[in-house]
């Protein structure tokens, strides 16, 4: 029978499982965590039951049938707490993954060799560096998210919510369900971009209309909460002892570079923080995956990559939202699993919501000049504590214009974090330094050959490799 | 004020009546509720440095809130570099935030 194997179980991968089965092949599909629903759908465990869980969701009908249909389905493997460490493309694809609690010393090996791998690994916050924000009570807007919906923990009780994209808007949403009060919704992007990139040919956005009403509905969220959204604005530094007490908010011109003397100081015992996404890309590279310009996955009309056998969908291939990463796993999961051509609604609804992903990015993408708000001993890498003076003085000292070698000299991007929070910032700042203001890459941010950390131990220890069946046409 | 859980009696989802769960954390008992990660546990009583950092000793705490930062790592039953995001609590768990677990890493990477 053919097996699918799909790394995780966010909307795009419960989708790619489901159209999997539905084309006929047997399915594992693997998170790192130990609930299914990925960053959209994240929820509370099982031990804390409520009455209106619901109300913290959009599609929630949706997540759960998708959810209990897969738990009820004999040819569904669900494995919780997998975490992919990494991928071989040899001779056909390996899949390696040590299951357990996270970060145990205890977790089983496993290796899964399929016919076809779906990888569904989505996207984490990307949050640009600022005076101050490694100070615990400074948070990615995603965290403030997290925390809300799967723990129902409140960041903080006077929180500011600041960056760029729609994001934020679910984010003050959240907080504001947990009885924060939201001070301001800060969108650095002026008002004439956004309206400029959202309302362009405005009749695109009709049969994208869900995903407008949605938007529509959390305007109105904050309406009802009294959350002003002003636009034009960034928090450019955060000020505090041990924890946050204070935030520096300034207004930027269109470029991002702050407007001198404009700016205010604002008492919060918390900001969140978040400038759009960046894709986990760490399995795709190791699997070979071609790489667009932008950094994303390259795939074709089937989400096949370049890779044979390997099929990518959701914010890897793309940042586009929870709509987009279903459809792309329908199609995915479908070729995957076999099946020929077809699959024409989530095609459709892949182009339509393609198009509501490039007006995100045309009204809230990052502009240069935020490396305005940066002094020389803002931390930029925040596992090795490296500053910004030392890697613009590096720059300049050692002509260094690769990554690889300006990782070196100052150790940015090395710690254990892997470069996945500062990789592409490093990037930018280097580019800036540069003379030709582009960056000469011998090597990609996100090659990890270990695409996470591990204990020696686990590697090491013989009787922890599972055996079991699980190589090609045995299952 | 900051950091803290939101008390059932006015959470608009009305959750039902949850177990509790209690860990001893660098020596103190803190309890939270069942389920709760080891870093939901002690934002609950609005604590947010988890740990300081090797070289500049700074307080750090929760950053991405979902495995990716690797800056609310702590020690658990004796075992290094545990992302308190990632982590659920169990009861009895022994939690230790002195020091920086990246340097005494076992990691490889
Ligand atoms: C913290 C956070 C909160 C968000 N909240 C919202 C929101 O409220 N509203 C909204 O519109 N958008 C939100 N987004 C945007 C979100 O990325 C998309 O809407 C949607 O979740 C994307 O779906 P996906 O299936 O592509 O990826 P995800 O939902 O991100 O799912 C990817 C899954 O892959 C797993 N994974 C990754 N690497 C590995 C590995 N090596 N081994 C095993 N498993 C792995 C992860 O654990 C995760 O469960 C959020 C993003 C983040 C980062
Ligand atoms: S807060 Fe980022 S890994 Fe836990």
């Amino acid at each position: 029978m053919r097996q699918v194997v799909i790394v995780g179980a966010g909307p795009a991968g419960l989708a790619a499982a489901r159209a999997a089965r539905g084309a006929g092949a047997d399915v594992v599909l693997l998170d790192s965590s130990d609930a299914l629903g990925g960053q959209f759908w994240r929820h509370l465990p099982e031990s804390r039951p409520s009455q209106h869980e619901k109300r913290l969701h959009h599609g929630w009908d949706r997540f759960r049938e998708l959810r209990d249909s897969l738990e009820a389905d004999p040819r569904v493997r669900i494995v919780r707490g997998g975490q992919v460490w990494a991928i071989e493309t040899f001779a056909g694809v390996a899949v390696h993954v040590v299951v357990g609690e996270s970060d145990g010393a205890l977790r089983d090996r496993e290796v899964f060799a399929p016919d076809a791998l779906v990888l569904a690994t989505g996207a984490h916050d990307r949050t640009l560096p600022f005076p101050g924000w490694d100070l615990p009570g400074v948070f990615t807007g995603g965290a403030a998210q997290a925390l809300a919906k799967g723990e129902r923990i409140a960041v903080g009780q006077r929180v500011i919510v600041a960056g760029a994209g729609p994001f934020l808007l679910p984010v003050a949403q959240s907080l504001a369900s947990t009885g924060s009060t939201v001070l301001a919704v800060l969108e650095a992007n002026s008002a004439g971009s956004i309206i400029r990139g959202w309302s362009r040919r405005p009749w695109e956005l009709i049969p994208a209309s869900g995903k407008g009403m949605e938007l529509v509905g959390y305007a109105a969220g904050q309406l009802r909460h009294r959350i002003p959204y002003r636009t034009g604005r960034a928090v450019v530094a955060a000020h505090g002892t041990d924890r946050v007490e204070s935030v520096t908010v300034a207004a930027l011109n269109a470029d991002w570079s702050p407007i001198p003397g404009s700016e205010q100081r604002v008492e919060v015992d918390a900001v969140c923080v978040s400038h759009g996404f960046t894709p986990r890309l760490e399995l795709a590279v190791a699997a070979g995956c071609d790489l667009s310009g932008e950094g994303f996955v390259v795939v074709d009309d089937d989400q096949l990559t370049s890779t044979p056998g390997v099929y990518a969908a959701g914010e890897i291939t793309g940042i586009g939202g929870v709509d987009l990463a279903i459809a792309e796993g329908e199609i995915a999961g479908r070729h995957a699993g076999g099946a020929l051509g077809g699959a024409a609604s989530a095609r459709r609804r892949r182009r339509v919501f393609t198009g509501f992903a490039k007006r995100i990015e045309a009204a809230h993408g990052i502009k240069p000049g935020w490396t305005g708000w940066l002094t020389e001993p803002t931390i930029v890498c925040r596992c090795e504590e490296v500053t910004c003076g030392a890697i613009r003085q590096a720059a300049r000292t050692t002509r260094s214009e690769s990554l690889r070698s300006l990782k070196l000299t100052t150790r940015a991007g090395l710690g254990i974090c892997q470069g996945r929070m500062c990789g592409r910032t490093v990037e930018d700042l280097l580019g800036a330094a540069s003379t030709e203001g582009s960056l000469q890459d011998d090597a990609s941010p996100h090659r990890r050959p270990i695409a996470f950390p591990l204990r020696l131990g686990e590697l090491a220890d013989p009787t922890r490799q599972l055996e079991h069946e699980t190589s090609k046409g045995t299952q | 004020m900051g950091a803290r859980a939101v008390p059932a009696g006015e959470d608009p989802i009305r959750p039902d009546a949850a177990g509790t769960v209690t860990i001893r954390v660098d020596g103190l008992e803190v309890s939270g509720i069942d389920g709760q990660s080891i870093a939901g546990v002690l934002m609950a009583s609005d604590r947010l440095e988890l740990r300081r950092t090797a070289r500049g000793d700074r307080p750090r705490g929760v950053f991405c809130g979902i495995g990716v930062c690797f800056d609310c790592i702590v020690e658990v039953n004796g075992v290094h570099d545990v992302r308190a995001c990632q982590r659920r609590a169990h009861d009895g768990d022994t939690v230790i935030t002195t020091g920086d677990g990246a340097r005494r890493s076992g990691a490889v990477s």
